[in-house]
């Protein structure tokens, strides 16, 4: 991946002056390079990692496995398509192995999710089974460690 | 009855003589505060990649706990002259020619004591790494500075040796990249130095620890010049390249007889290398990702700190390799210690001050960028702050 892609992807929220500083590129080429990714969808947005476990608030997580018939024409994309549209649906994976695709779901408890699954999901023409997992713990995520990893005790000074 | 003696009196007279490293004066200071930014630390600011240290845990969880071949392991010195044919040029015969050691710490102190005998000289180039006229001191040999210059990118000139040698000249220490100033030589610059090394039959003793970090141009080393591998002891470790300066393991490569004489100090002083480490080590070998990925790391680091220095009027030289800037802080009207301890006490930022590698470190101060990017930042902003007042 391009360096400026990995900057960004590490803290979105870098200056320009301080990237074209680290990159030896003139600011005003870092702008353009960065305009020129959000014009063509190479970056499709800016967040924040948040991490939600400790705000103790009132959503359930969960990964839902879906098997699927394919259709002759346009394979997965078309219940794909279909299914990401939903609110519900955080993330969507086409996948290799035993399901087809992967739904990361999210609601404020088991019961508002089970519901989505039974009603939403399972419903749809070419659903053929989905697998629940509910999500208790997140250790890491957008690479980012969630727990605090123990401090890198270097001392101070060193030759 | 005589009176007692002072335990002092007790010291050998050459070890009573003997500074203590300055940059531990100012240690020291540094621990006795809190909240302090600290760009003195010489070592990388990545934890060692997880693959190595789950090694470790794999080795130790399986028992290896004994100890090695004194050589170290012959796995391990296999992988370490694959790897040095590999990207020095350099062929070394595992068997007899390759010894693992305690960091290159171990390499370098057994290496001195293997050539110099008391009075001879051995030559280096300063501002350098903490421990080289030390080691010399303590081996009864006499350390000779010779003295390099920011105008030179603090490059080692054949002109700069022949006003140091002379007939008591036992051997050359060379460190590039260096530790603190970041020089690297090129191939062209360093075909005069192994002449020089050659024509004064001396021995060559490189220190290649920051090999790895650096920026442009391959790595290479004065072993690999015609006629210079029989005379040099190549000392490198995992340290830095690496991230594993907690693992203690390093090498020395020489021809066979340097190593034997290498190999008695060794068996007699440290038996063999740590075992977790040395499996550790092997398992480091095995991939070159994680290097190429920190170097890459560090080179955008030193280009943001390089620029904010010259930026708030410290003139600063853009080094090729290591982690360290040496920027130029003469023009303030204060020395090298004056400005880091007021630097420490007005802004709480530690640097450490050019002359603890050396008199010719005057002047100079080493930053280290090998630290997290916003205490970089917020760190430029302290010293802009600081040299604005001055």
């Amino acid at each position: 991946m391009d360096e400026l892609l990995k900057l960004l992807k590490a803290n979105a929220l870098e200056t320009t002056a301080n990237l074209a500083r680290m990159l030896n590129l003139s600011e005003p080429d870092v702008k353009a390079r960065i305009t020129e990714y959000e014009r063509t969808g190479i970056i499709r947005g800016y967040q924040a990692i948040v991490n939600t476990d400790d705000l103790d608030l009132p959503i359930v997580e969960a990964v839902i496995e879906i098997k699927v018939t394919p259709e002759r024409d346009g394979g997965f994309n078309r219940i794909a398509e279909r299914i990401s549209k939903f609110p519900e649906v955080d993330a969507l994976h086409l996948m290799s192995g035993t399901y087809d695709l992967l739904a990361v779901v999210n609601g404020r408890n088991l019961k508002q999710v089970a519901l989505f699954v039974s009603a939403k999901l399972a419903t749809i023409e070419g659903v053929l089974s989905t697998s629940t997992h509910f999500m208790l713990k997140t250790y890491k995520e957008h690479g980012v460690l969630m727990q605090a990893e123990a401090q890198n005790e270097r001392i101070q000074v060193s030759p | 009855m005589n009176a007692s003696k002072s335990p002092r009196s007790f010291v050998a007279p050459y070890l009573r003589e003997l500074p203590r490293s300055g940059i531990r004066d100012f240690f020291d200071l540094v621990s006795s505060r809190k909240g302090v930014i600290s760009l003195s630390i010489g070592e990388p600011d990545f934890v060692t990649p997880w693959h190595i240290r789950e090694t470790a845990i794999f080795a130790l969880d399986h028992g290896a706990t004994t100890y090695t071949a004194n050589r170290g392991t012959i796995e391990l010195r296999r992988a370490i002259a694959t790897y040095i044919q590999r990207v020095f040029g350099v062929a070394y015969n595992p068997e007899n020619e390759i010894l693992v050691t305690v960091g290159v710490s171990e390499a370098l102190d057994i290496a001195v004591r293997a050539v110099v005998e008391p009075g001879d000289e051995v030559l280096y180039h300063e501002p350098c790494y903490v421990s080289y006229a030390p080691e010399v001191l303590m081996a009864h040999g006499v350390p000779v500075a010779v003295p390099t210059r920011r105008e030179d990118g603090f490059r080692l000139t054949r002109e700069m040796l022949e006003d140091k040698v002379t007939p008591r000249t036992r051997a050359l220490l060379l460190n590039f990249p260096t530790n603190p100033t970041g020089a690297t030589m090129t191939r062209e610059e360093l075909a005069p130095i192994a002449e020089f090394v050659r024509e004064h039959d001396l021995v060559a003793i490189t220190d290649e620890v920051y090999s790895e970090l650096t920026y442009e141009g391959a790595q290479t080393s004065l072993a690999s010049f015609p006629g210079m591998q029989e005379r040099t002891i190549f000392l490198h470790g995992f340290s830095k390249g690496w991230a594993m300066t907690g693992f203690r393991i390093g090498y020395a490569c020489a021809p066979p007889e340097l190593s034997e004489a290498m190999m008695k100090i060794h068996q007699y002083i440290m038996m063999c290398a740590p075992i977790l480490s040395q499996k550790a080590a092997l398992e480091a070998l095995r991939s070159s990702a994680d290097t190429n990925e920190m170097r890459a790391s560090y080179l955008q680091r030193r280009n943001l700190m390089c620029g904010a220095l010259n930026d708030m009027g410290l003139p600063c030289h853009l080094p090729n390799g290591a982690f360290y800037l040496f920027p130029y802080i003469g023009g303030h009207g204060l020395t090298s210690k004056e400005f880091a301890m007021r630097l420490l006490d007005e802004e709480n930022v530690a640097c450490v001050p050019g002359t603890a590698f050396g008199a010719s470190g005057e002047g100079y101060l080493r930053c280290c960028y090998a630290t997290d990017l916003k205490a970089i930042k917020e760190a430029m902003t302290r010293i802009a702050r600081f040299v604005k007042k001055l």
